[in-house]
């Protein structure tokens, strides 16, 4: 049945001399109309490539089980992830961003993947690179993006910006380069503590893949078998130097040394999720940490003040959003399988469009912090504090 | 005079003690004797039994007893989980800290003495103090940074620094200095069982001086308000301000002085940040005298921002002297013994510029 709906299809786009995707919107819906839920395949399991591994005996499965509502899942997120880095890249060019904005397009299988693979109850941290991840981890567009305009609806309320965003469960957002992998290998301390068979998955670059303090947090880590999983994102590029010319050794995944590691393809949403799993699996039955390296790129720079092409050239850049864009790669899977339509994607693709440019609408008109605020959150649970302001007269008001 | 001074100096720590059984401590009959590094290991254990969720980590903390012997016996009560040695990675351990506070533990971070801190300063600053304030309330910190602070005895330059002004310089943070028992337990109590960031600054000189200690304050309760200072000793003639160790030296100053015909109001600050200026100026608007005295070194330091509140507050106007600050000499400790003790405050130098102050 399906098989001669497809053939009907491609046979009307024939005849009308279109492509698949450029149907218009009568003949698309008279198409997509007679094809239900049922016509599709609910459920194909793909081929991924194999992970490098150190001191492991084995690595995660090479075959991903992909259900189509977890192919629509992803899809969803990595394409939300994607238009809301878009729409923050406009908004500061309008300059009504400002300050640090450091864009995660390109990688957004990383964390998709490794959202899928934890429980919204274990713990995550990463550095400033962080939009995605305080998607994924269930904040909203809106008050992500308001965050970054600094308006009162942001996460935040507007006093944390692009860096320094929080939910539970979810440590931020760090500025400080490399100093938030210490910092995870205490929550997963914490998680050991109270013996809640939770785990930490704690993000860190390439370039702080050199800081010497993840060292010490490594030795730490494998000496009490904290259930941490140490993930390097390797967008081969730390600001505008790259690996080769800032590592001895860019096997960032045996850099823990005697702690086991996978190199992953990070472009890949399945490989990110097998092999969280496979992490997630060695954390949780008590073994100790694990290093996951992520190869993924990114196609902005650094961040807004960085164009991003002087290190690096731009057929480089199109090469890979030709060949391992993430969201294209899952696309093409769900469409070569049957595991959606061309029409359904597009819609969700409109839907969430709609939904960044609402939430951008709201970052944009949301108001600032009343300056009353600005004292407010130096201390917790705390009575009132006067605070000095900028002359000896001004005594303003700190409440917790 | 001089025979006297030289008695005190001489005696040292059994001055201390002298002072203290001829009263210059309020105490109730029943008190008992608790140096500093009991005060402050009962407070710790008896915070560790009343609260699960608090444990202490740094080197040598467990199985060694202690660098200075502060964590002594709490290894064989609480083991392995709860008192956690760590590798020398102090930047490492000191993340590691924050994260698990952050997480919903409650850790004491021992730094072996702040000079160590140094190396994970970032991590006090940047991950524990500013967080609450950057995620808008979303994220507390409750942890403690303990450890000796400031000049020890023959240990020069590089494990001598006091780091008061510098920590203090930040907001987020809390400080605290205690210089008796009494001020260790109620203290280093009300910064474990504080929500926020504590800088807790002891002092290694300081461990093994005994005070006499009220019934109250042995209470598992007995906690001393961060923020609030105490008037050691009251006196019309002109205050002193100190914390930590040269609050002894003040005490003993003052009694020389009273002597003479001075008498000095001695306050104990306990807090350095939030700073309790409402005491000082108090004290200030009713002996129009300031004297300040810290172990640190003069620039940017605590008698300097002591200096710039009373100006800025209804103190100035009652004062008939400037305020004079006495401080550590401005270089690096040295290591032989004359010039070590020529380096820090000696209650000589009090006694001097009291006299100075009240031009007398």
């Amino acid at each position: 049945m399906k098989t001669m709906l497809a053939i009907i299809s491609n046979a009307l786009c024939r005849i009308t001399g279109r492509s698949a995707g450029e149907q218009t919107v009568s003949e698309g819906a008279r198409v997509v109309a007679s094809r239900s839920l049922s016509d599709f395949t609910p459920q194909a399991t793909f081929d991924i490539k194999k992970c490098d591994v150190h001191r492991l005996e084995a690595g995660p499965p090479v075959r991903a089980e992909l259900t189509r509502e977890q192919g629509l899942q992803y899809y969803r997120t990595m394409q939300t992830v994607r238009r809301m880095e878009l729409k923050a890249d406009q908004l500061y060019k309008q300059k009504i961003i400002r300050g640090f904005c450091h864009l995660y397009d390109g990688q957004e299988a990383c964390a998709a993947g490794i959202e899928a693979a934890i429980n919204p109850s274990d713990h995550l941290i990463t550095a400033y690179r962080a939009h995605g991840y305080t998607f994924t981890r269930g904040v909203s567009i809106r008050e992500i993006l308001a965050e970054l305009t600094g308006r009162r609806g942001g996460v935040a309320k507007g006093k944390g910006g692009s860096m320094h965003m929080y939910a539970p469960h979810f440590y931020g957002g760090n500025g400080i380069v490399g100093a938030q992998v210490p910092l995870g290998a205490g929550i997963a301390l914490a998680c050991q503590y109270q013996g809640n068979n939770q785990i930490c998955v704690t993000l860190y670059g390439d370039g702080a893949a050199n800081q010497g303090q993840l060292f010490e947090t490594f030795n730490m880590a494998a000496l009490w078998k904290l259930p941490c999983i140490f993930v390097c994102e390797n967008n081969k590029y730390g600001m505008g130097t790259s690996v080769e010319r800032a590592s001895a050794s860019t096997d960032y995944y045996k850099r823990g040394d005697f702690i086991p590691g996978l190199r992953v393809d990070g472009m890949d949403v399945l490989c990110v999720r097998e092999a969280a799993k496979f992490a997630a699996d060695h954390c949780r039955a008590g073994k100790g940490p694990i290093i996951m390296e992520l190869q993924t790129y990114r196609y902005h720079g650094h961040s807004m003040s960085d164009p991003g092409v002087s290190y690096r050239t731009r057929e480089e850049i199109q090469e890979v959003r030709s060949k391992s864009d993430p969201i294209s790669l899952l696309k093409e899977r769900l469409l070569s399988n049957n595991m959606a339509s061309v029409e359904e994607l597009k819609e969700i693709d409109i839907q969430i469009r709609k939904e960044v440019e609402e939430a951008a609408q709201f970052a944009t008109s949301d108001p600032e912090p009343p300056l009353e605020e600005l004292c407010n959150h130096i201390f917790s649970n705390d009575p009132p504090l006067e605070v000095r302001g900028t002359n000896p007269w001004s005594k303003l008001k700190s409440i917790s | 005079m001089a025979a006297s001074l030289r008695c005190f100096l001489r005696s040292g720590k059994r001055a201390v003690l002298v002072a203290v059984r001829r009263g210059i401590h309020n105490s109730s009959p029943a008190a008992v004797q608790v140096t500093v590094r009991d005060a402050l290991n009962q407070a710790m254990d008896e915070e560790l039994e009343r609260d699960e969720r608090v444990f202490l980590l740094g080197e040598e903390v467990a199985q060694y007893d202690g660098a200075y012997k502060v964590s002594r016996g709490l290894w064989k009560k609480y083991g392995d989980k709860r008192i956690i040695d760590t590798p020398i990675s102090e930047m490492g351990f000191a993340g590691i800290a924050v994260g698990a506070a952050m997480a919903g533990l409650r850790p004491i971070c021992e730094f072996m003495t702040f000079n160590f801190s140094m190396q994970a300063i970032d991590q006090v600053i940047n991950s524990a103090a500013k967080t609450y304030y950057m995620s808008a309330g979303l994220q507390p910190v409750p942890i403690v940074f303990r450890g000796p602070n400031g000049a020890s005895a023959g240990v020069a330059a590089q494990h001598s620094q006091c780091f008061a002004a510098w920590y203090a310089h930040c907001p987020g943070l809390k400080v605290v200095s205690p210089w008796n028992s009494e001020d260790a337990r109620g203290l280093l109590k009300a910064a474990i069982r504080d929500d926020n960031p504590v800088v807790f600054l002891e002092n290694e000189l300081m461990y093994g001086v005994p005070f006499e200690m009220s019934d109250e304050s042995q209470s598992k309760d007995f906690t001393i308000p961060i923020g609030k200072a105490k008037v050691e000793r009251q006196g019309s003639h002109i205050t002193l301000v100190s914390h930590s160790r040269f609050v002894g030296h003040c005490l003993d100053a003052a009694a020389v002085l009273a002597k003479e015909g001075v008498d000095c109001e001695v306050i104990n600050l306990r807090t350095i940040r939030p700073m309790d200026v409402e005491c000082i100026e108090g004290s200030v608007m009713k002996t129009n005298h300031l004297v300040t005295v810290e172990g640190g070194w003069p620039q940017f330091g605590i008698g300097a921002e002591i200096c710039a509140r009373i100006m800025e507050g209804p103190a100035f106007n009652f004062l008939d002297a400037p305020v004079t600050r006495v401080t550590g000499v401005d270089i690096p400790m040295p290591y032989a013994k004359i010039l070590e003790e020529n380096s820090l405050p000696q209650v000589k130098d009090i006694i001097f510029s009291v006299k100075k102050t009240l031009n007398v």
